[in-house]
């Protein structure tokens, strides 16, 4: 007895069920990364809370803010009991906070100008993919940033950078044969462009002049980047000095270094500070007279580079030995060793903590307020809060200085990080 | 050898001086030494000519005259009779007291947010990002004089607590918290409070020493024995029993509206919470980054493998996590307490009274010793910081992966 039974075949495949509304899209991410467990649920309700508040206390205070008054009792006025923020300090203030009280306001063009050439004079530096005809902005720069800033005929950084020049064409000639030979010859050429070039500046002092700024008239925001900037760039070279200095076999210069480096990262930046502000003079020969900023940016400088000098040294006890090895077994001496194999290595090992060091040193620049020197902290603790018309305005100044210097060292963290991920040539 | 050793020595000329690699290295020191000579002599010169056309000299005698200057938060007795001396120590003491605080505080900041941005859970992790990028690119400077201002402005002052119906009343009628500082009850010793101390300090003796005995167990002979409960009993028993055996012999002084300011108690002074809090915030974003750096160091299979052995998970923690990350946390940890300290010589932007305060604000000014009173300060930071450093040398070395 045979039955015939039709098998049931489907010819088309069901389509696919959605999946649990639990595993899917918004509900799962709550529940995985919000929700996960009482706990979890509990903190996130507190973090909910807590960005409430702050957002209802932040937000009023931005949307009423008062930009257009010229006093603290006319923002009041405005105001009119509602909280908000008196944000006109800022724009009233503007200039003072950006480029002190005493520059001349008909020269801010100066100051403005040499911000935006710098930026275009480190984009090199920064990124590598840029054309490399672009260093020479950045070989000319400083001394266009020092003509523009602080003025005067334009000899004098014309003859500062004909030295250098000098100098370098020299060492190319004479480094053939040796490096110290080089190196010796191009320091006295330097010097010698120098010293003949002090005799044309004093009769030329009208030639292409600009109107000349004295230093203690420097102040702002602007002080902070000069001081950041300069005492930056040339703690970079002191430091890699000092880091091969407290590398060396040489006993005598590794306890030099060692001493040196150690007494700068014991003290506070602050007393030496404080050393350049009072104790300083006492140790230049009489009758010399050295203005302030220059004395801080000697004392930063050295502070710098103490720091620079230990996360160099980092990136040094980092390469194998093999590399100095390898340098010796090719018949390369110390300076070639260290020009051509070791630094080149050991430098792109410690960029990303010398960013660090940048970042810091930027945002201690804001200690010379302490000293009495106007810079952006300084502004707003001494002429602005102490004018009759601003007395009581801190939320405002201390949030604006909070920004700008978010801006930079975030901006300067993430290009490290970025930067970190471009050297990155071991493949994991 | 020794035949060819003595022929370069017979044939020694000057040149060899730059030119043999023997000789060199003690031609470039030389020359080190020498330029050094030189810069101190010049130096020196530069401060004896300065010195003697001023009219001054260098000498400490200043120490010992009388400061004439009030300092408001003192740890020890001190008026304005007192010497600059004194007044010197009690600026050391109060570096040291809001160092301390700070290290105390940013550790604990550090380390919630270090392990809450590792969180799974999404926001909580965001707020501790958000936390730490804010922290480490604004000036402490200026975090101390936000949150300064922050204490003036949100702290109701003493005067609000006055009357019948006060718009500010005392937390449990002990703790008052003004815009002048924060009003706290005093322990007052009578007659055997030092033995309620006494027993109080022997007992966390005795847990050390139990907590080590309970490990040494364990390592040896595999028994795990209880560490919580008995080590809460010989903290608490102890001391209470003493406490109540002798009669409450250590009371406490509330403090108490008087007129327009609070008396008794211990005020701690708003600056110095200002900045305690200023400083421990920030450097507690630093430390966060080393706390999670420490943990993300330990790899996955290190528990995973504890585990696998049938650890619970607070025992993979302590026994196995902890140590490892430990290793990577404490030296940058160290180095950020240092930092802190170095930073609290910012006080004098509140008008906390440090030792940059008082030695090296109001002494220098008054009596015009630049160099003797920030040599003395200079000496008094590196003390710190080589004493730190010396103390941490040791314990990497004890802790320092050992190769077999």
């Amino acid at each position: 007895m045979t039955e015939q039974v039709t098998a049931f075949v489907r010819h088309t495949p069901l389509p696919p069920s959605p999946p649990p509304a639990s595993q899917t899209g918004m509900v799962k991410w709550l529940r995985e990364n919000l929700f996960s467990s009482v706990f979890n649920a509990i903190l996130t309700v507190l973090a909910l809370y807590f960005i409430y508040k702050i957002l209802a206390g932040f937000i009023p205070w931005m949307m009423n803010g008062v930009w257009n008054t010229s006093s603290i009792a006319e923002c009041y006025a405005v105001l009119n009991g509602k909280r908000g923020g008196c944000f006109s300090v800022l724009t009233e203030r503007w200039h003072q906070l950006i480029f002190g009280f005493k520059y001349p306001s008909d020269q801010y063009w100066r100051p403005s100008l040499s911000f935006i050439l710098l930026l275009i004079s480190v984009a090199p530096v920064l990124f590598s993919k840029l054309p490399r005809k672009m260093l020479l902005i950045t070989a000319i720069y400083p001394f266009l940033a020092y003509w523009l800033i602080w003025g005067g005929t334009v000899i004098v950084p014309l003859i500062g950078l004909l030295g250098f020049v000098g100098g370098f064409k020299v060492f190319q000639a004479m480094a053939q044969q040796k490096f110290a030979v080089g190196f010796f010859a191009a320091t006295f050429a330097a010097l010698l462009i120098w010293y003949l070039g002090s005799y044309l500046s004093a009769p030329l002092s009208n030639f292409i002049a600009l109107e000349a700024v004295p230093s203690r008239d420097m102040g702002g925001f602007m002080l902070n980047i000069i001081l950041g900037t300069v005492c930056v760039s040339l703690s970079v070279p002191l430091g890699i000095l000092l880091a091969l200095g407290r590398q060396s076999d040489l006993p005598v210069i590794r306890v030099i270094c060692v001493v040196f480096i150690e007494f700068i990262r014991g003290v506070p930046l602050i007393t030496l500070l404080f050393v350049a502000n009072v104790v300083l003079a006492y140790f230049l020969p009489p009758g010399t007279n050295f203005d302030l900023i220059l004395r801080v940016i000697i004392m930063i400088t050295l502070f710098s580079a103490a720091y620079i000098a230990e996360v160099i040294r980092g990136g040094l006890a980092a390469l194998p030995t093999g590399q100095y090895e390898a340098a010796g077994s090719l018949g390369l001496d110390y300076a070639q060793s260290m020009r051509l194999i070791i630094l080149p290595q050991a430098l792109k090992i410690s960029i990303p903590g010398i960013v660090n060091v940048a970042v810091g040193l930027f945002k201690d620049t804001t200690l010379v307020s302490i000293i009495s020197m106007f810079d952006l902290v300084g502004m707003i603790r001494g002429p602005i809060l102490a004018s009759t018309e601003w007395n009581g305005i801190y939320w405002e100044l201390l949030g604006f200085a909070a920004v700008l210097f978010f801006i930079v060292c975030y901006g300067i963290s993430q290009y490290s990080q970025w930067l970190e991920r471009q050297l990155a040539t071991d493949h994991r | 050898m020794s035949l060819s050793a003595q022929a370069d020595m017979s044939e020694f000329r000057l040149s060899m001086l730059i030119n043999d690699k023997r000789y060199r290295s003690y031609t470039f020191q030389f020359l080190a030494l020498m330029v050094l000579i030189c810069l101190m002599a010049f130096l020196g010169w530069n401060l004896m000519q300065n010195l003697a056309a001023a009219g001054l000299n260098i000498s400490y005698s200043f120490l010992g005259e009388p400061a004439g200057y009030d300092i408001n938060q003192r740890l020890i007795e001190y008026n304005s009779q007192s010497t600059h001396w004194r007044a010197s120590v009690v600026g050391v003491l109060n570096t040291l007291l809001v160092a301390v605080l700070g290290c105390l505080m940013a550790t604990l900041f550090g380390v919630i947010a270090g392990v809450l941005r590792l969180s799974n859970n999404w926001i909580v992790a965001k707020i501790m990002a958000v936390y730490v990028e804010i922290f480490r690119n604004i000036p402490v400077l200026i975090w101390i004089l936000i949150i300064n201002a922050l204490f003036l402005a949100a702290l109701p002052q003493p005067r609000a607590f006055r009357g019948d119906n006060p718009e500010a009343t005392m937390l449990f009628d002990a703790f008052a918290f003004t815009g002048r500082g924060i009003y706290m009850p005093k322990p007052v010793m009578y007659e055997g409070g030092w033995i309620v101390v006494a027993a109080f300090i022997l007992s966390l003796i005795a847990i050390f020493v139990y907590r080590r005995y309970a490990r040494k167990t364990l390592f040896d002979h595999g028994v795990v024995l209880p560490v919580l409960w008995p080590s809460l009993a010989i903290l608490f028993v102890p001391t209470l029993a003493m406490f109540f055996l002798l009669g409450s012999p250590i009371g406490l002084e509330y403090p108490a509206l008087k007129g327009f300011n609070f008396k008794g108690g211990i005020w701690a002074r708003g600056s110095l919470l200002s900045l305690w809090f200023a400083l421990s915030i920030y450097t507690g974003a630093f430390i966060a980054e080393n706390v999670r750096a420490g943990i993300q160091a330990v790899s996955k299979g290190q528990s995973e493998a504890a585990a696998s052995l049938g650890l619970r998970p607070g025992r993979i923690m302590n026994l196995v996590i902890l140590p490892q990350a430990l290793r990577v946390i404490i030296p940058p940890l160290i180095s950020n307490y240092l930092n802190l300290t170095k930073n609290s010589s910012l006080a004098i932007a509140v008008g906390y009274m440090d030792i940059t305060g008082t030695l090296g604000g109001i002494t220098l000014n008054q009596t015009g010793r630049a160099i003797e009173t920030i040599l003395l300060l200079m000496a008094f930071y590196l003390t710190i910081s080589l004493g730190i450093s010396a103390i941490m040398n040791v314990y990497n070395n004890s802790i320092k992966l050992k190769g077999r």
